[in-house]
């Protein structure tokens, strides 16, 4: 029987295959099964989602206007070494090419855009662009001199060093700017003008808020979740509808509600003079401040918070605190070396969920925080829409905050797990 | 909570302090929501109590905020564009999600985890970031100021709250029921519509209805990809909040509210019936 032996070193299946290779086969069907179930999905949240972010990150960092107003000065400035020459400045090829851009923008109208775009970054060649503009058909090579003698300003270094540096395809001019750092007249990065300073404070505003108001769901949410947890299923639904309602309420509602509430005329304020607390001239400014934004997201991230807290101490047996409490430990040691320590894992989840959403708000800001209670996201819109708008600052401050976003996100994901996410 | 009968002196002081907490926190979080349903009804255009509204006056409520909205074209007209986009938006997210959902449950399936977290993050990047990103892409693909650059916005929302809760509902059932089925001799389709189906039906409509509430509830997507023709019922409202605000507003707050109470009440009913199915006693 020379079969038998066969059968035993190597399993064979009906049709002749041998059985491993039947079983990776089979796994690699059923792999592809389920990857052609979420493949539709996957495509199109890549087109409509994925493509998006990472055009607006490009975006954010791309250089267009300079390659596109001055294509031969680009090109030619990109081998000039300011250390190489006696004097630091480009020699003749460049000065040739910038006077072909001249030329060329002055006859297809684009000179005017680039003046303003250099002008911004080095203050007073608006002029100096323009004018030679006009003047550069007549020029005769070379056009180092010419230039030179039409306006002293083409033998200024900054000038240059600044056309050699916005090049390349990609610049990190926005980013700077959303970072209040500027380039000064040798090209180092330093601190903007105080003028021009407004979004590192913002930024710093909002993660202080976010951590302020993160705090505060953490305090009001501990002892809710715990009252829930320890309730008979009955009454913990019935009180989890308290918590669900505003949960699912418009965030548009809530927020109204509170402008409401917290307003000049509003119904905290009326109530405290009907009862004599303050007086007409006195009325709290609780809205179109920090105050303001505080009180209506804290309201508004609140369940964010519970929920997770309360599916974590669901699960906590009360007997371990009766333990601890039997074998002598007073009943706030029990609780902080007890069950404390065991609600954390619900509590990062819940701290990192809430900081997550505090600082990419818009709305509640936007209407609730005045000059002084608006968060990052209302200037990235700012910086969208509207007459001082510049889309460029906006993705880059956008960029720095999902990256920050979804570094947040990755260690909730390490820790937590995202499938592990729930509502209600 | 039932305080044990030996309570000392201390542990009743605590606990009663811990009620009052307690019932002070819910009230944070109701009050709010509470308080402008009778402002709504309001006869005066104001945002406080009228000593009419105090002393039960009928006088003192009217309904001329709702007459106003009802009455007006324009927000008539952002209420049906919301509806619309957010049924369009729901329906799609819901199919491509339940099928994806089926594949990401498989064990088979190759990195899990990386697509999951892929399918989730729309929900944890902030909207004016998906807004940011949104409206340079899609001003570049000519999909901006269209109903249909609004919805399939609008389907990337809601796609991670159909995951989670089909998903959900997948993890909590039961294979040997599949093979029981089969083992039977249903085929393929007639286990699909007949066992799978009417089990996994709950976790389907939660999370069409948290996708449709999504984008009845969305303004910032649409405030940027949207012109005035496809404008919503939300951005109508922000737009109003950001100038002066209006009873009309607080009806409309009102309106949703009712809205946002209904389909809790629904998701209720589906989680009882749910439990009920699986054979758990309804809690």
């Amino acid at each position: 029987m020379t079969t038998a032996s066969n059968t035993q070193s190597t399993l064979v299946t009906k049709e002749g295959k041998s059985l491993k290779e039947a079983i990776t086969q089979a796994n690699k069907a059923a792999r592809n099964r389920a990857l052609l179930l979420v493949m539709p999905l996957l495509i199109f949240l890549i087109l409509t989602f994925v493509m998006p972010i990472i055009y607006m990150l490009i975006q954010a960092a791309s250089n267009e206007e300079i390659p596109n107003y001055l294509p031969n000065t680009v090109e030619a400035i990109a081998s000039w070494d300011e250390s190489q020459s006696a004097n630091g400045l480009p020699d003749e090829a460049v000065y040739a090419a910038m006077h072909k851009d001249l030329v060329a923008g002055r006859e297809n109208r684009t000179i005017g855009k680039a003046a303003g775009v250099i002008n911004r970054s080095v203050p007073g060649t608006r002029g100096q662009l323009i004018k030679s503009a006009k003047k550069a058909k007549k020029m005769e090579p070379p056009f180092k001199e010419a230039l030179i003698a039409d306006n002293p300003k083409w033998a200024e270094l900054p000038f240059w060093r600044f056309i050699q540096r916005e090049s390349g395809a990609f610049t990190i001019n926005y980013f700077l700017k959303a970072v209040d750092r500027a380039y000064d007249k040798e090209g180092n990065i330093v601190q903007a003008k105080e003028s021009n300073r407004v979004y590192l404070k913002i930024f710093l505003r909002t993660i202080i808020m976010s951590i302020l108001i993160t705090g505060m769901c953490v305090l009001l949410a501990y002892p809710v979740a715990y009252l829930l947890s320890i309730s008979s299923v009955k009454k913990a639904n019935l009180l989890m509808i308290l918590v669900l309602l505003p949960f699912w309420t418009s965030l548009l509602v809530r927020t109204s509600a509170w402008m409401v509430l917290l307003g000049q005329q509003g119904v905290i304020n009326e109530t405290l003079i009907a009862i004599g607390l303050i007086d007409d001239s006195s009325r709290l400014s609780l809205i179109y401040n920090a105050t303001g934004t505080f009180i209506a997201m804290v309201h508004i991230l609140l369940p964010f918070m519970i929920l997770p807290l309360y599916s974590v101490m669901k699960t906590i047996n009360p007997s371990y605190l009766r333990a601890a409490t039997s074998m002598g430990s007073h009943p706030f040691r029990a609780w902080w070396k007890v069950y404390f320590p065991l609600t954390l894992p619900g509590m990062a989840a819940g701290v990192i969920l809430v900081f997550i959403l505090a600082i990419g708000y818009y709305i509640t800001p936007a209407l609730l925080g005045g000059a002084e209670g608006i968060f990052i996201s209302n200037l990235i819109a700012d910086n969208m829409k509207g007459t001082t708008a510049n889309f460029k600052i906006a993705m880059a401050l956008a960029s720095i905050l999902l990256i920050g976003v979804l570094l947040l996100y990755w260690v909730f994901n390490k820790l937590v797990g995202v499938d592990r996410l729930k509502f209600g | 909570m039932a305080l044990a009968k030996h309570a000392g002196i201390e542990q009743r002081i605590w606990h009663y302090a811990f009620l009052i907490i307690c019932t002070l926190i819910f009230l944070f979080l109701i009050f709010p929501i509470l308080v402008i349903i009778p402002l709504a009804f309001n006869a005066e255009p104001y945002f406080t109590f009228t000593e009419k509204m105090l002393t039960l006056n009928p006088d003192g409520y009217s309904l001329r905020w709702f007459h106003d909205l009802l009455g007006d074209a324009d927000w008539r007209r952002s209420i049906g564009n919301s509806f619309f986009i957010a049924i369009c938006s729901a329906t799609i997210a819901t199919g491509l999600g339940t099928i994806a959902a089926l594949g990401l449950h498989r064990k088979e399936m190759p990195a899990k985890g990386l697509i999951m977290a892929l399918l989730i993050s729309p929900m944890i990047v902030p909207l004016i970031i998906s807004a940011a990103a949104l409206f340079s892409f899609y001003a570049r693909v000519q999909l901006t100021n269209t109903f249909f650059g609004v919805i399939l916005s609008h389907v990337v929302l809601g796609i991670p709250f159909v995951i989670i809760t089909v998903t959900a509902s997948l993890s909590g059932f039961d294979q040997s029921l599949i093979r029981a089925s089969q083992s039977m001799g249903a085929n393929q389709t007639r286990t699909f519509f007949k066992i799978i189906m009417p089990l996994l039906l709950p976790g389907v409509i939660s999370g069409a209805l948290f996708a449709f509430i999504t984008s009845l509830d969305e303004v910032v997507l649409v405030n940027f990809l949207a012109s005035a023709e496809q404008r919503t019922m939300p951005v109508k409202m922000f737009s109003g909040l950001r100038e002066n605000i209006s009873p009309t507003i607080l009806a409309l707050a009102v309106i949703l509210v009712a809205i946002s109470v209904a389909l809790l009440l629904v998701l209720e009913g589906i989680r009882r019936r749910n439990e009920k199915l699986r054979g758990m006693s309804p809690s």
